[in-house]
């Protein structure tokens, strides 16, 4: 065997990791805010009484959660530009993954929807407002303090998807540390830290959002 | 002067690689699968029975793995494995990364099912004068698989699902097989939306086999 580790390879080029997290967050953050909406317009489909709007939105949610991400995004970088929309390696990851979060996202929006006592909308009726603003004013509010949870975990889930972005080389955690992982072949080392970067990440991001969901909380 | 051949025929003379690209994805998400679930019961026994410090190295293994991106696994077990001397091929370097990400995965989900369960089974079991593994094999065992279930569904099809990501380290399974087809061939879009169905078809059997299995044991 024989190794010695020896991390000053990979803390020479720790910027180039920590761009590349930076880069990792603003993907996620970007794919999972139209992945909301989009999985909100999905979930308001599912749980309506016109088959017109349900039957298409299941649909939507049953393929895309059955497809790879990994397919998606090779697909949405190298097969698009066919159907003549060309875009650059970020944006067709961005769109890759918020299509792909639209489903999951619609799971735990329909989930929080159903789970909004049906008295906060008669009593919205009964002091006269329209549907529209019992909709915006009391069913969202209700609904995204209970998804809350669920809709961090989806949010990390995603931020460790961004990964795959390396797949079609654009320059994030994964991407740069595979890079330095061959230029340098300090491999338990950049492997090591990549990982570290990510999982200290995570917690982050747990710990922020449950600080989040103790100051919401009623 | 003859007409390029179009999509069909290019699938029709691509076709064994296609499936034995199939087999592949199919063979390294059943040893995932299997391997994972496997380790992962041991883990959630131990996430639930152990002692302090089985306890916490298994909720240290669970948290890290979990906490990293299948991708940065398959790549490190790929390439660390080689630098300390296990000579381990892409293929099995990748099933090995998948088996421990899905270990995890059934041990959080072993975990929480076997916590649900009531104190007083256990209990009831101990007072009857069955031994633990009694207890596990006809008390506990059979009710937390039940709970267990629709999660353990979820996470085959998520194996299948990760298990493209062997054709970043150059693991012949569907995707890679698609991608060199394409490479020769063209028509991206037609062999991507091929992939994308063929994975769909997997996954969706599994959900449904998934589905009449839970109707199978369920009580009511």
């Amino acid at each position: 065997m024989g190794y010695t580790l020896n991390f000053d390879a990979v803390w020479r080029n720790f910027d180039d990791l920590l761009w590349g997290l930076g880069l990792s967050l603003l993907l996620a953050v970007t794919a999972i805010g139209i992945g909301c909406l989009l999985g909100l317009v999905l979930a308001f489909g599912r749980i309506s009484r016109s088959r017109l709007l349900s039957v298409p939105a299941n649909a939507y949610v049953t393929l895309l959660r059955n497809l790879p991400l990994l397919v998606l995004v090779l697909f949405s970088f190298f097969a698009l530009p066919q159907l003549g929309l060309r875009l650059s390696k970020q944006n067709s990851f961005v769109l890759a993954l918020a299509l792909y979060s639209a489903a999951y996202l619609a799971e735990v929006f329909r989930g929080g929807l159903l789970g909004v006592p049906r008295g906060l909308r008669e009593a919205g009726l009964a002091i006269g407002l329209t549907e529209g603003q019992i909709r915006r004013r009391i069913t969202l509010p209700v609904m995204f303090r209970a998804v809350l949870p669920a809709l961090g975990s989806t949010f990390i889930g995603l931020f460790k998807d961004t990964s795959l972005a390396a797949a079609i080389a654009v320059p994030e955690l994964t991407f740069e540390a595979r890079k330095i992982n061959v230029e340098t072949f300090r491999v338990i080392e950049t492997w090591l830290v990549a990982s570290g970067l990510y999982i200290a990440t995570c917690s982050i991001l747990a710990a922020l959002l449950r600080r989040v969901e103790a100051r919401l909380a009623i | 002067m003859n007409a390029p051949p179009s999509f069909v025929d290019i699938v029709w003379i691509a076709r064994w690689p296609l499936l034995y690209g199939l087999g592949t994805t199919v063979a390294v998400s059943l040893l995932a699968i299997l391997g994972g679930t496997v380790l992962g019961t041991l883990l959630g026994l131990a996430l639930t029975y152990g002692n302090r410090v089985v306890r916490l190295l298994a909720r240290a293994y669970t948290d890290i793995v979990r906490g990293t991106p299948v991708l940065v696994l398959v790549l490190a077990s790929f390439y660390i494995l080689g630098t300390v001397g296990l000579d381990l091929s892409a293929f099995q370097a990748g099933v090995l990364a998948l088996t421990l990400f899905c270990a995890s995965h059934v041990g959080e989900i072993t975990r929480g099912a076997l916590q649900t369960l009531h104190k007083g089974q256990t209990e009831a079991a101990k007072a009857i004068g069955l031994t633990f593994g009694q207890t596990f094999r006809y008390v506990l065992g059979p009710q937390a698989l039940r709970l267990a279930l629709p999660p353990l569904v979820n996470t085959a099809a998520e194996m299948v699902k990760a298990s493209t990501l062997l054709s970043v380290i150059g693991v012949a399974e569907l995707l890679l097989r698609t991608q060199e087809v394409i490479s020769r061939a063209f028509h991206s879009l037609e062999f991507y939306l091929l992939a994308g169905f063929l994975y769909f078809v997997v996954n969706y059997a599994i959900e449904r086999l998934g589905r009449a299995v839970e109707r199978r044991v369920s009580v009511q």
